[in-house]
Formats: C-alpha cells, sequence, structure tokens
C-alpha cells in the first residue's frame, strides 16, 4: 500500500519503512518552535527536567512576536524569560527585536525551515511550513518543553484528505480565498486531527506566498497539517535560502485518502468569512452592505510580500476612507525592507494607512489594533472568534489583501474591481 | 479517580480565545488565568464556577490557538474534568500532556444539562448523573496515551528518557 506525502515524512522520522494511519509513533524532529506566549510556559517545565541543555541549539527556534515590540510590564517580563534563556543555553536561533517577524513568515525567510523536515510548534500556525513539503504542526508549551529536551514528539499517524482544484483562477481570486471557500465547504472542524494535501492545476501555477496563505490556515478546519507537494516553485524559494540538506517526498499514486474534494475555480470569487467563525463564508459580491470601522492587512497568513503588493496595486492614488482606520502590519524586517523599496509603504502611507512593526498584536486583540464594543473591522489575518480582536462584542471579517485594500478605500467590504476594473 | 460536580454546558466550537482571551496571555499564573476562564462564552462563569465542578460542551471544543493557558486556565478555575462531544487536536493534546481530564461522549453531552450533578470514573470512563441516574461510557483513551496521563503528565513521562 503506498503513502501519502504525510505518512513518507513521520515514517522516515520514526525510522520506518511504513507506517498506518491511526499508529502511535515517536519521532526525530528537525524544528521545535516556540514564541513570547508560548515559550515561557515551555521553559518552565524544561526547567522542571534539570538539564544543562536542549537536543540541539541549533534546531530550537525562539521568536519574540505576539506582544512585541514589549506592549506592557508583563509582557517584557515572559520576553525576558525567553531572551535570558536563549542566552544561557546557547540557543543559536533566537531573533531578537530589530531581527525579528512574525514566526511563521521569519522562519521559511531565514531557510530554518525545509522540505520533508518534521517541525513542531508551540503555535498553531507551525502548519504553514506545509506550504514547502514539510510535515510541520501546531502543539503546546509541554511538547514544546519536551522536544526541546529530547528532540522527539508522539504523533498518532493522520488520515488525510485530497484537496483538487482545478479551472482558471480569476484574477481576483487568491490562495486566501481558496482556503477560506475550502473552510467553508468543510467546516471548521472537517479535517479534525486530519492531514489537508493541497494539489491539483491550480496549486501548481501558485506562488510560494498564496501556499503559506493556503497552508497556514489549515488548523482552521481542525487540520493537523496542511501539506503541498514540492515542485520548481518551491524550489526556487527554498535553494537560496537553505544551508542544510533536504528531502523531496511525493504521495504515491496507490496513496490511500479518507475524502477527495475537488474544487472548480474559474467561477470563484474573492471570499469573505463573516463573525464568528472562519466557516461563515461568502463570495465577496454579496458582502457589500458592511461598513466598516477598520482594515487589518499582514500577518502569518497574508505578511507577505506578495500580499502588501496585492494591496498597494489597489491602493495606489487612492485614500482610505475617512471614518477608516488602516493598519498595515508586514510580516518581517525583510518584507518591510522590500515594500519599502518597491514604494509600497509610501502607496500606504499617502493612502492614509498607518505602518506597523512585524508583530502578531491585532490578530489575536493583544495589542496595535484592538476594537471597542460594536465595532467592525476586516482582516486579512486567519481568525474572526468571539473577542478575537479586542471586545467580545466586536466583529471581524476575514478576506484577502485585495478585498482589505478596496474596503479600505471605499470604508465597506468591496470587490476589488470596484477600485479596478481592468483586471 | 472519582470526580463528582455541577455540569456547566457549552455549545459547539468553543474556541481557544473563548476559554482565555488573548488580551490574558502576558502571564501564565493558573489563578490569574482563571479570573477570566471561558468568560467571553459566558461572563459569569468565572464567578459562579466551584471546585470540582465539569464542563460538558458539544462538538470541537478548544478549537483555535495551541495556548496552553486554555487548559491551564480551566485547571485553575477548579474545573475538575471536560466532557465533550469531540475535541479539537492540539486542545486534546495539551490536556494529555498536562494532565487535565478530558472524556469524549456524544450520548452523555446529548442528555446531560446545565446544573446537572454528575460523577465520572476516569479509569473506566465511566460517566453517571446523579441528577437523572442515567449512565454513559465514554471512548476509552489509547493505552499510551493512559501512560503518560498516569505520570502525570508528559513532563515526568520524558524525565525517565533524558
Amino acid at each position: 500500500m503506498g503513502m501519502t506525502i504525510s505518512q513518507k515524512i513521520l515514517a522516515v522520522h520514526a525510522g520506518r519503512d511504513y507506517i498506518e494511519p491511526g499508529e502511535l509513533v515517536n519521532c526525530k524532529l528537525d524544528i521545535v518552535l516556540g514564541n513570547d506566549v508560548t515559550a515561557p510556559v515551555a521553559i518552565s517545565e524544561f526547567n522542571k527536567l534539570g538539564l544543562k541543555r536542549v537536543f540541539d541549539p541549533d534546531r530550537v527556534v525562539l521568536v519574540p512576536d505576539h506582544f512585541t515590540p514589549n506592549k506592557d510590564i508583563k509582557s517584557a517580563g515572559q520576553c525576558k524569560v525567553m531572551r535570558d534563556f536563549a542566552r544561557e543555553y546557547e540557543i543559536t536561533n533566537y531573533f531578537e527585536i530589530g531581527q525579528m517577524g512574525i514566526e511563521h513568515c521569519l522562519l521559511p525567510e531565514k531557510g530554518l525551515v525545509l522540505p520533508g523536515d518534521l517541525i513542531i510548534g508551540a503555535d498553531s500556525h507551525t502548519c504553514t511550513y506545509g506550504a514547502l513539503g514539510a510535515f510541520s504542526t501546531g502543539v503546546g508549551s509541554t511538547d514544546m518543553a519536551a522536544g526541546m529536551a529530547t528532540g522527539e514528539a508522539w504523533f498518532k499517524v493522520p488520515e488525510s484528505i485530497k484537496f483538487v482544484y482545478y479551472g482558471k483562477l480569476p484574477y481576483w481570486v487568491s490562495g486566501k480565498d481558496l482556503i477560506l471557500h475550502t473552510i467553508g465547504d468543510i467546516g471548521v472542524d472537517g479535517a479534525r486531527y486530519m492531514s489537508m494535501e493541497f494539489t491539483g492545476e491550480v496549486i501548481k501555477g501558485l506562488s510560494i506566498d498564496n501556499r503559506f496563505t493556503m497552508a497556514n490556515m489549515a488548523i482552521e478546519a481542525g487540520g493537523k497539517n496542511g501539506i503541498i507537494e514540492t515542485d520548481d516553485i518551491t524550489l526556487e524559494y527554498v535553494k537560496k535560502r537553505a544551508r542544510r540538506p533536504y528531502q523531496i517526498y511525493q504521495s504515491d499514486a496507490d496513496a490511500k485518502y479518507y475524502d477527495v474534494k475537488e474544487y472548480d475555480v474559474s467561477k470563484m470569487e474573492p471570499v469573505v468569512a463573516f463573525p464568528h467563525l472562519p466557516e461563515n463564508t461568502y463570495p465577496v459580491s454579496e458582502a457589500v452592505d458592511i461598513v466598516l470601522d477598520q482594515v487589518v492587512i499582514g500577518s502569518c497568513t497574508n505578511g507577505r510580500i506578495e500580499d502588501l503588493a496585492a494591496a498597494a496595486s489597489l491602493m495606489k492614488g487612492h485614500k482610505v476612507h475617512p471614518e477608516m482606520r488602516v493598519i498595515v502590519f508586514p510580516g518581517t524586517q525583510q518584507i518591510y525592507l522590500e515594500a519599502l523599496q518597491k514604494g509600497y509603504i509610501e502607496i500606504f502611507i499617502n493612502a492614509g494607512a498607518v505602518v506597523s512593526t512585524p508583530t502578531c498584536g491585532p490578530c489575536l486583540g493583544g495589542h496595535m489594533g484592538i476594537l471597542a464594543q460594536g465595532e467592525r473591522a476586516l482582516a486579512t489575518t486567519n481568525r474572526n472568534f468571539v473577542g478575537r480582536m479586542g471586545h467580545p462584542e466586536s466583529e471581524v471579517y476575514l478576506a484577502s489583501p485585495a478585498v482589505a485594500a478596496a474596503s479600505a478605500i471605499k470604508g465597506r467590504i468591496t470587490p476589488p474591481w470596484e477600485i479596478d476594473n481592468d483586471k | 479517580m472519582r470526580l463528582c460536580g455541577k455540569v456547566h454546558k457549552f455549545g459547539a466550537d468553543i474556541d481557544t480565545d473563548a476559554i482565555i482571551p488573548a488580551r490574558y496571555l502576558n502571564t501564565f499564573d493558573p489563578l490569574e488565568l482563571a479570573k477570566h476562564c471561558m468568560e467571553d462564552a459566558d461572563d459569569e462563569f468565572p464567578d459562579k464556577v466551584k471546585q470540582g465542578d465539569i464542563i460538558v460542551a458539544d462538538k470541537n471544543f478548544g478549537c483555535g490557538s495551541s495556548r496552553e493557558h486554555a487548559p491551564i486556565a480551566i485547571k485553575g478555575a477548579g474545573v475538575s474534568c471536560v466532557i465533550a462531544r469531540s475535541f479539537a487536536r492540539i486542545f486534546y493534546r495539551n490536556c494529555i500532556n498536562t494532565g487535565l481530564p478530558i472524556l469524549e461522549s456524544p450520548e452523555a453531552v446529548d442528555a446531560i444539562s446545565e446544573g446537572d450533578e454528575i460523577e465520572v470514573e476516569l479509569e473506566t470512563g465511566k460517566i453517571r448523573n446523579l441528577s437523572t441516574k442515567e449512565i454513559f461510557q465514554a471512548i476509552p483513551f489509547p493505552e499510551f496515551m493512559q501512560e503518560i496521563m498516569g505520570k502525570g503528565g508528559l513532563i515526568n513521562y520524558v524525565k525517565d528518557k533524558v
């Protein structure tokens, strides 16, 4: 019996030739990741083991990105715990303010996560790296602590669902729209405990930034990981960044899938997810009456250079609506710099948007863009749960950077073609 | 181990932002977190929950973020056990790793009401509704997970290996 790409990566890391879905296996890890919210809890657990070193100081990655630059005294304390730990245990990949970025934009950019890797991260959006053909999954702090100590973790081998996208992708439809559409179809627990394998002619033509967006939101369907097979587009991104060998895996033709879902994208529109679940999806043309207070463009989902390019292309020469607050937060310092060099930052500032340092802040209602009672935001982020961006009686609508930019100009949810009808 | 308590019932897809909103994640002190446990789903919960009480919820409990602050807050609030139709993956894993008792039983979730007194026997997965005298059988954990829980969580389990 053949194996899926997810089975193969887990099997290799378990030292086995073949593993079945449902089996419990112990695997060697390539990378263990944590941030300023989850790492302090992990460090407290790790300290109970009384060890003098982590399993490999080059393979533990610590990124202060959630409440940084430190939003208050308690957050500063949490960051200090992580910084002190990184120094004491000589962690190679600790990224201080100025070097850091939103972790799931930063790790691929630095070449720290590679095809064929097995990665755990104490952050649910660790599934992002599946876009490179890695098996990557979110865990809690205790798993992170055990991973830092042993370089291993236990896994239940997941079943896989294959998602096949075919047809001609309309100009304004992005990876964000494909994944929101998919979550809308299967629901927020439609892939619970499972591997989501994205494939088909549309995926094969999709840019790496759009692939990151899709894999990033696998968790919003309950998925254990999202994964896309490594191809030339992946390798073009990876080759100039990798500083260690990597392995390319592909699903066997006779691999077994729990389900196969096929989507014809040809007539698809950009998608908007209404409060309070990412599965509440509508085509943008059915969402046009929603008046907004704030637009947020960025995050580990949509804070990469192509996302900023899409937003800038629409905002160029326009002003944001006078009753609207627009916050743009690039994913990393490098993306920020590239956006600056390409003139996107100037476009945003001239339009009346504010550009923030890389941070997870607004996405999770941490800081840098909290909503008051009754306020409504459209965001390119990944979750629209009750209270996600601030007051429990505020609302978040999820959409692509293009829809976000068009909506920023009009002050209400707006299809991109209302701003630019040449495309 | 027998756990006995009053039921607080919740619906489907209770996410970790509802269990403990991110605005409070600048600490992981259990008692601090407990003050805000479930507050975006039921703002009276932190005041009314008593030591030993049991949460009963519908499908996909704990979906969303990987924050271990969610089981820490629930434990900190004194909740002895969570019973759900199903659990989100990371939350399920975090509970096994940190020792918060959880059970999956769709039948129990359908039949148990807010305020019922129930008794849970963790070893056997038996759930008794003391208010209605009904008995339910939860789906047992795989042996490997029982072993981790038996050691009091993953760190104790790992201690023997490092």
